[in-house]
């Protein structure tokens, strides 16, 4: 369906994008009445974000539990398209991924941030030396919005460490910034490295609350 | 026996399978004494050559087996919950068990003193566990593949290393003619 005459859509926002097509297709719904619909519009965000994972190929997914990313990994758990299998860390997650890929399928990672210091060594010693793809779905705790004051510890740490490893980082801080996904995945599994996409607490705080 | 010993005598029935080999001193035995583009070699990351090969087992049909080590499964020991949980049948995990980290020179483990990995694979659910002595390796192996059901094997067996030399294949050499082989 073609949104082109919701006013919605005029401001680029996925959210709308989706509430109209799933919530009320061939109607046309202002933005201000979307936005209230917070419950729906979580549930497209995560929809939307699966939905990219599968266009692309990944069929084999590792997750650790987290708050803000438990929507997308209750949806890569009813996929039929993606194999999900919950690691009890995030280093075993990535031994998960590395031999899936090996087997032929794309695989993909769902974690928290904290996990880049658990996983250093082996994003160096595994994925990057064998020259491995990893999409990293990254949870970014510590940044703004963040209630907890020791997640902060982690979250200035995260982007130098990412940079340190030279692992490609993209960071989702407003809605709109889930557009670039499909892209940043074709990206990871063109050039075959580990890629961190962050996203922090405003960006999931703009699907609903937190 | 210590581990080369029990590699050479198996090497006949690892030949033909995809086999996902520990870091260190196993996977340089395993490679001197017979290299096959079948067989992945961890050059690092201690602890996850169970996960890459369940990895992979999930994923395609061949069986895997993986040769693993007690001080590599205690590093990793959130493997085999994961491991349990997900079974599938074309995966074996052998632990090679010589109560010891062999790799940094024989230092002693705690697999080696209380800690039994069998009843901990058991305790993790993990169905047809067997803990065997390292002379009967051989035949349990093969009984395993033959009974196209995931196993757990815990070889029991001494502390000992063969001089074997460094492994200098490319990372992504051994990656890729393993990926060959994997489609074959
Ligand atoms: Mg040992």
């Amino acid at each position: 369906m073609q949104p082109a005459l919701c006013m919605c859509t005029a401001a680029r926002d996925p959210v709308y994008l989706y509430c109209y097509t799933i919530l009320y297709p061939g109607f046309v719904i202002p933005c201000s009445f979307a936005h209230q619909l917070k419950g729906m519009s979580e549930m497209s965000i995560d929809k939307r974000i699966v939905d990219d994972l599968v266009a692309n190929d990944i069929s084999f997914v590792t997750t650790v539990p987290c708050k803000q990313l438990a929507g997308v990994i209750e949806e890569v758990d009813i996929r039929d398209e993606i194999f999900h299998i919950p690691s009890n860390k995030e280093d075993e997650g990535m031994g998960l991924c590395a031999g899936a890929w090996m087997g032929g399928k794309r695989p993909a990672i769902i974690m928290q941030n904290t996990a880049i210091g658990v996983t250093i060594n082996t994003l160096a010693t595994l994925t990057q030396y064998y020259r491995m793809p990893l999409p990293m779905l990254i949870s970014y705790r510590g940044e703004l919005r963040e209630p907890v004051a020791c997640q902060v510890e982690m979250a200035i740490h995260t982007k130098a460490l990412l940079a340190q490893m030279n692992i490609p980082t993209y960071h989702f801080h407003k809605q709109s910034d889930v557009e670039e996904l499909d892209m940043i995945l074709k990206y990871t599994f063109m050039c075959n490295k580990p890629v961190a996409i962050l996203t922090d607490a405003n960006f999931w705080g703009g699907y609903g609350d937190q | 026996m210590i581990r080369s010993e029990i590699l050479k005598e198996i090497a006949p029935i690892l030949r033909d399978q995809l086999v996902v080999c520990n870091i260190g001193i196993p996977s340089q035995e395993l490679h001197a004494i017979d290299d096959q583009p079948s067989n992945f070699y961890m050059l690092g990351t201690m602890g996850l050559a169970s996960s890459i090969g369940f990895g992979l087992a999930l994923v395609q049909p061949k069986p895997v087996i993986v040769i693993d080590g007690d001080g590599s499964i205690l590093t990793n020991m959130g493997t085999l919950p994961t491991i349990a949980n997900n079974v599938t049948d074309n995966y074996i995990l052998m632990i090679i068990d010589n109560g010891s980290y062999g790799s940094t020179g024989d230092q002693p483990t705690y697999a080696g003193r209380k800690t039994s990995l069998a009843a901990v694979a058991e305790a993790c659910g993990c169905e047809n566990v067997i803990e065997c002595r390292d002379v009967d390796t051989g035949p349990v192996l093969q009984k395993a593949l033959d009974s196209g059901k995931m196993h757990i094997l815990v070889v029991k067996c001494d502390s000992g290393n063969a001089k074997m030399p460094v492994i200098t294949m490319d990372p992504v050499v051994i990656r890729d003619r393993f990926m060959k082989a994997v489609q074959a």
